[in-house]
């Protein structure tokens, strides 16, 4: 147990350690300075500008910054749909997979466009190799990119001296795709392949066991697709099953490199944004306020999980650890991870956007799934999605110095600019549209016979869990699951053979990734907008200090307040009913 | 508006090729060079045969037959099966151990079910072991043994549950525990950098080096 608590700390450690560097690395990129991969990527870059047929010097407003974002994803929706639904006559495709429903399809497409990656299909029983790499791992690229960009439009908002300009979409977008996430991606890849994980166009190798049987190896190109799900915290697996897979996480090395990858560019960006600003202690500030919150999370999900379940201490399982065993939760997670590695990652993958699973979430306990639910009500803040995370924690700060502000009875201001109610308004507009989607979306899910079709655990707190779970993980863009609740049905035979998708999850979960991701998106763009023509003011000593312990706390008190307290009364139902009781239903 | 359509729609094009077409491909050229045996899945060969592979589980148990030495079957029509008592057993299955379809058990904290299912693993492990590990009760039964994995193809088992197996090992194959032991450990992966992740015996591995032990 020691040995656990000893993982997550040197894993924090590394993080809090990593930040800089990258986040340096990162505000250059942003900043459109000669960085060191310039001259392998420059003449690249120009190239593509000159296809495009983009001038990346062209200054946009908000306005137009917005919709080169909604066009952009707009199209690459489109693109993914049609590639999802003309399987049949993919190269690349030698397991023969046809398309299966049309509304999986819509699914999956507005999954990936919106950076969720919530998995209603199952990779290696219904996607062709094309759909894996020219759809899904595409969109990983160019979703995380678009998350990057409309973050560094905030923040030259917030930066901004006057005049209307956020930046050039087209520029951001590629520098952040050419600088940051390919070269990281291709490093993380091979490390992957090193470790175990496969990379091949060939499918079937057949085996005989030890017993004479025939085992069927299902194999792919799947190291290129994990590293960049893994860092654009996208999270859609290559495998069902994701990273609980060993093809696709190897051993406690790959889970290392993967969980890492997850984290890393979400908490560099805070220093990002320190040095965009010129302040650097304000990006410490919010660094510290998603780190407070994440250590929280971490402390309570691994005694959690290590003290197991009231049904496998109902079936006189001894869940305690002894020697040559972790003992504690098994169910559902892989020896080489342990119960340390599974909840670190469990609370990394649902703060962050990410959404892969290296365990079972709907096997945790009680009290150990409510921590990703409560990840996830927290509106993907602690750290959050690559760019979406900090677009919406400065949504929040912005909320956090308005009431600070009523609190000492001053004009509220935010590195120098006068917050008023345009920009309130809208925050909390982008704050609320999350949670208020979560609400009506789960409400419509456990209240109709549609809706209910989907749950796995029927008429119990942990069907609602599940239901509860869909939601929130598909508003929030993470894509993560309580596996059981489904739109689609496994197992199948392959060719997808007997699969359907459930009509009414696929759908409304569709409507919920897109408003949930593009309405915040322009939202957050307006404000910048707004904040961009202000004159910057000097503070004076009345001024609400933004980059003090005290305004970390306040953050914090508003994120917890706003984001997870709107959803005590669901997840009372919930996780906190099962953690509460130890009967078995 | 116009212009951001002309701008995307080549978007979609360029973008699909570079990082869906050639990124992919061209790494995958990379990995086979680099590193071949791990981009093609580990595969493990004896006598020129591939026999599985070092990171996904196998099936130890063999058909249970009946009085005119037919498979029997159960309820569903499945086959019933058996631990082989020559071999190490992996950790329990939902899948059947099956590496191209897999899926979560997603047996919830307060399930009946799961109470259930851990309750017969626990029965099953008993009625295998206990005549080689007298007094092993189910409070002994460590959790791997009783529990399904994530993936359904966990290819490891803790080191309490090999040593609890050792005991059938070297009755049933005539192998000096002591050996068995050493055998264990030399297939327990350990650590990353001594600190991430748990110890695992690899059972495929462990069982290949128990056969080449006794022939």
């Amino acid at each position: 147990v020691a040995q656990g608590w000893l993982q997550i700390a040197t894993f924090i450690a590394l993080v809090t350690a990593l930040t800089k560097p990258l986040g340096l690395y990162m505000a250059g990129v942003y900043r459109n300075e000669r960085v060191f991969l310039t001259p392998v990527l420059g003449g690249l870059e120009g190239l593509t500008y000159r296809v495009l047929r983009a001038d990346p010097n062209r200054e946009q407003d908000w306005k137009s910054y917005a919709a080169s974002t909604i066009v952009f994803s707009a199209l690459f929706w489109m693109a993914l749909f049609v590639i999802l639904r003309t399987q049949g006559i993919h190269p690349f495709n030698p397991q023969g997979f046809d398309s299966g429903p049309w509304d999986l399809s819509m699914n999956t497409a507005s999954s990936f466009v919106t950076n969720t990656n919530w998995q209603y299909y199952g990779g290696e029983t219904t996607l062709s190799f094309f759909s894996q790499m020219a759809g899904l791992t595409v969109q990983n690229y160019v979703s995380a990119a678009v998350g990057m960009s409309v973050l560094v439009a905030m923040i030259r908002g917030i930066a901004g001296r006057g005049g209307d300009s956020l930046g050039n979409f087209w520029q951001d977008t590629v520098r952040g795709l050419y600088y940051i996430l390919l070269p990281l991606s291709v490093i993380v890849a091979l490390l992957l392949v090193a470790g175990g994980v496969v990379q091949t166009l060939a499918y079937d190798v057949g085996a005989k066991t030890l017993e004479g049987a025939d085992q069927v190896l299902a194999l792919g190109p799947v190291a290129s697709q994990v590293s960049i799900k893994q860092l654009g915290t996208n999270g859609g697996g290559f495998f069902n099953v994701n990273s609980a897979m060993p093809f696709e996480n190897s051993n406690s090395f790959t889970n290392f490199v993967e969980l890492l990858s997850i984290i890393l560019i979400p908490a560099a960006l805070t220093y990002t944004y320190g040095r965009m600003v010129g302040r650097q202690r304000q990006g410490w500030a919010i660094f510290g306020a998603m780190a407070a919150l994440y250590v929280v999370f971490a402390l309570v999900i691994f005694p959690a999980e290590q003290h197991g379940t009231p049904a496998q201490h109902a079936a006189g399982l001894q869940t305690a650890h002894v020697d040559g065993s972790t003992g504690g939760n098994m169910e559902g997670k892989e020896v080489r991870n342990g119960i340390a590695e599974s909840g670190l990652w469990a609370t990394t993958t649902t703060v962050t956007s990410n959404g892969s699973v290296n365990s079972a979430l709907e096997s945790y306990t009680g009290l150990g799934g409510a921590v990703p639910m409560f990840g996830l009500a927290s509106s993907e803040v602690v750290f959050g999605g690559v760019g979406s995370g900090l677009y919406t924690m400065l949504l929040y700060v912005l909320l956090a110095v308005f009431i600070g502000g009523l609190m000492v009875g001053r004009t509220p201001e935010y590195l120098g600019k006068k917050v008023e109610a345009r920009e309130i308004k809208l925050a909390s507009l982008g704050a609320l549209y999350t949670p208020l989607a979560i609400l009506v979306t789960t409400a419509l899910a456990v209240a109709t016979e549609h809706g209910r079709v989907s749950i796995f655990a029927k008429d119990s707190p942990q069907g609602f869990s599940e239901s509860l779970y869909a939601y929130m993980s598909q508003a929030n863009n993470n894509g993560s699951a309580f596996a059981g609740y489904t739109g689609f049905v496994q197992p199948n035979p392959p060719g997808n053979k007997g699969a359907f998708g459930i009509t009414f999850a696929d759908v409304l979960g569709s409507l919920t990734l897109l408003t949930a991701r593009f309405i915040p998106i322009v939202l957050a763009l307006a404000v910048a907008g707004s904040l961009a023509r202000k004159k910057v003011a000097l503070g004076g000593a009345g001024t609400l200090r933004t980059d003090s312990p005290t305004f970390v706390v306040l953050l914090v008190g508003v994120i917890v307040l706003v984001g997870a307290l709107t959803f005590f009364p669901a997840l009372l139902l919930g996780p906190i009913v099962q953690s509460v009781t130890t009967d078995l239903f | 508006m116009r212009r951001d359509l002309v701008n995307s729609a080549i978007a979609v094009v360029l973008f699909t090729v570079l990082f869906g077409l050639i990124y992919p491909l061209a790494f995958t050229g990379v990995a086979q060079v680099v590193f071949p045996g791990q981009a093609d899945g580990s595969k493990i060969a004896r006598d020129g045969k591939v026999v599985g592979s070092k990171l996904i589980a196998q099936d130890f148990r063999r058909p249970v037959l009946d009085r005119n030495g037919k498979p029997r079957e159960d309820a569903d029509g499945n086959p019933v099966m058996a631990a082989d008592p020559r071999y190490f057993q992996s950790r329990p299955s939902q899948t059947g151990y099956t590496p191209n379809v897999t899926f979560f058990s997603n047996l919830g904290p307060n399930s009946v079910d799961a109470r259930d299912t851990v309750k017969a693993n626990i029965v099953t492990y008993l009625a295998v072991e206990r005549r080689y590990t007298p007094g092993l009760t189910a409070a002994k039964v460590p959790v791997d043994a009783a529990t399904q994995s994530g993936s359904g193809v966990d290819p490891h088992i803790s080191e309490a549950n090999a040593r609890i197996q050792a005991n059938r090992i070297a009755a049933v194959r005539r192998i000096p525990l002591e050996r068995v032991r050493e055998l264990i450990e030399d297939n327990t992966e350990g650590r990353f950098l001594g600190v991430f992740g748990e110890p695992g015996v690899n059972v495929l591995k462990l069982n290949l080096a128990i056969d080449s032990e006794t022939s």
